[in-house]
């Protein structure tokens, strides 16, 4: 590089950027978390009851849902977007929602990402549940209603648990949004597809600061995390 | 344990009420931030115009400027996408776009025959230069464009020390512009050049990537002379070849047609395109990056230059809207 030290330059303009709270890293930063968010919510709402219906009712092949749900942890995010992109384009099945290159797209589509983790880690955090409790509920004379409940309740910080590693996911993925997202400025734009454009047009300063941004989004995610386990 | 319990009671309907906040912010945030809310957005998008268009454009920042001008004026949401010319005219093709700003005549004209493009203008041109490590490891200095593919195929197949070229490899226009240039040189592209060994580097990046990986490895690529320009700060490559009618660099906007795709914008795509073949926007267009890099990026056209040879386009009509 010609200019100096792109690195330490780069790091002390992107503490600049992030105390002057520029208006495009505060933008960029709040798609970013709205998007992500809303993401993770809906994924909840339709995982964590998938989750327990699993957990409670045995019925054939409930193995092997849950190692499908187990290998899709590993879901990887280039082929959800793939996916997405030709379900809602203009010419695919969804294509009438218009959703392509939009916030709303992207919702859906990191909704898709995280729910199999979700749901997944809702069993498992509903199996953490120790068995003798199970019987001791049932046997102090609580109905299945009840059983359910307070299994569910038992088991809450470790769905918590799961529902904050979905939304690390979701906020630090990059391969779908940018597909369907398209990266449009101040449409959507998010942290993980502003650094790489960035990158790519060698402004290093404001791919660092919206690094340290997402770094930080990643530590309070860890943080809670952290906090919720040690309940 | 009877606090304890309230605690975490009280924990849980805290990370609740969050998760509730953070569903009732799906409402309110979009209009904060003057992001579109999709799902109200009416269909087509009355006041929001997409545009599919090149990572050169978008490298250069002039689509940000334009945008910040028109916006101004208009009150219109214009929605830059960069993907690089092949796929922009796909995104047109599906009608996932109202309007393609691109530049490789041959696919926009085989865009425009199948009948998804209508309206095609051509805005403005700069030459693509090949840029090279300053010791020019190749030779090619003062070589025709022709002659310096050949040379640099010759160094490179020979295993030439330090000779090594760093192709787009994502069906860009720049990348379609490098392999007409191969042809020229009376290589078969896909026969002879692909696989020619390790000097043939394929990037599958934008024009700034690929400037920037070119850098790093003081390898020859061809590039737009606007990207170059505003990346040269950054890199110690230079032009080393610079002329040749082959290295013409034309950029037009074709709307998408709504006979294909009755749900585009071709309104907004119409206004767009004819904002950006009036006198003032071309006057902007031909200043910028002056203050800035010392000399214009991109030269606008004016007819009755644009109908005459090597352009050959229509620049000055107004589209119908």
């Amino acid at each position: 590089m010609v200019n100096g030290n792109p690195i330490v330059e780069g790091f002390i303009e992107a503490i600049e950027l992030i105390i002057a709270l520029d208006p495009q890293v505060v933008e960029i930063t709040i798609r970013s978390l709205y998007v992500s968010l809303t993401a993770t919510f809906f994924a909840a709402l339709i995982a964590l009851p998938l989750g327990a219906l699993i957990y409670f009712y045995e019925f054939r092949g409930k193995h092997a849902v849950v190692s499908t749900l187990q290998t899709l942890y590993a879901l990887p995010t280039v082929i959800v977007g793939l996916v997405m992109f030709l379900f809602l384009s203009n010419i695919g099945p969804f294509g009438f929602l218009r959703l392509l290159y939009t916030p709303g797209g992207m919702i859906v589509t990191q909704t898709v990402l995280i729910i199999p983790l979700l749901m997944g880690l809702t069993v498992s955090a509903l199996s953490g549940i120790d068995r003798d409790k199970r019987y001791t509920i049932t046997a102090l004379g609580a109905s299945r209603l009840q059983t359910v409940m307070t299994i569910i309740s038992e088991a809450r910080f470790a769905v918590m648990a799961g529902v904050l590693l979905g939304f690390g996911r979701a906020i630090a993925e990059v391969g779908s949004v940018m597909i369907v997202g398209g990266n449009i400025r101040g449409a959507t734009r998010v942290l993980t597809t502003a650094i790489t454009l960035n990158t790519s047009m060698a402004n290093y300063s404001l791919s660092i600061a919206l690094g340290i941004i997402l770094l930080s989004v990643a530590l309070g995610v860890n943080l809670a995390l952290s906090l919720v386990q040690r309940r | 344990m009877r606090t304890n319990t309230t605690l975490l009671t009280a924990g849980i309907i805290a990370v609740l009420l969050i998760l509730a906040l953070c569903a009732g912010c799906t409402g309110t945030a979009p209009d904060g931030n003057a992001t579109p809310n999709a799902t109200t957005a009416p269909p087509g998008g009355a006041n929001v115009v997409r545009i599919a268009t090149t990572t050169s454009l978008e490298n250069t920042g002039l689509l940000a400027e334009l945008e910040r001008v028109y916006e101004n004026e208009t009150g219109v949401d214009l929605q830059f996408i960069s993907q690089g010319t092949g796929q922009s005219i796909d995104s047109g093709r599906r009608g996932d776009v109202d309007l393609v700003l691109v530049h490789a005549p041959d696919l926009e004209q085989q865009f425009i025959d199948d009948g998804f493009g209508i309206n095609p203008r051509c805005i403005a041109y700069n030459y693509f230069i090949i840029v090279g490590p300053e010791s020019d490891p190749a030779g090619i200095a003062n070589m025709s464009p022709v002659e310096a593919f050949q040379a640099i195929y010759t160094a490179g197949t020979n295993q030439t020390a330090g000779v090594a070229f760093v192709s787009r490899g994502d069906n860009s226009g720049t990348h379609n512009q490098e392999k007409v240039l191969w042809e020229e040189a009376g290589y078969d592209y896909e026969a002879d050049v692909l696989d020619a060994g390790a000097w043939y580097v394929e990037a599958g990046k934008g024009m700034g990537d690929t400037l920037i990986l070119a850098n790093e490895q003081q390898a020859y690529t061809l590039s737009d002379e606007g990207t170059y320009l505003s990346f040269a700060d950054r890199l110690d490559l230079v032009p080393v070849v610079a002329e040749g009618a082959e290295l013409l660099n034309r950029y037009s906007a074709i709307a998408v047609n709504p006979e294909q795709h009755a749900e585009v914008n071709a309104e907004g795509a119409a206004d767009f395109i004819n904002w950006l073949t009036s006198d003032e926007t071309k006057e902007m267009i031909g200043e910028f990056g002056t203050e800035e890099f010392g000399k214009p990026l991109f030269t606008p056209l004016y007819a009755p230059e644009c109908t005459e040879p090597p352009f050959n386009c229509t620049c000055a009509e107004p589209v119908p809207t």
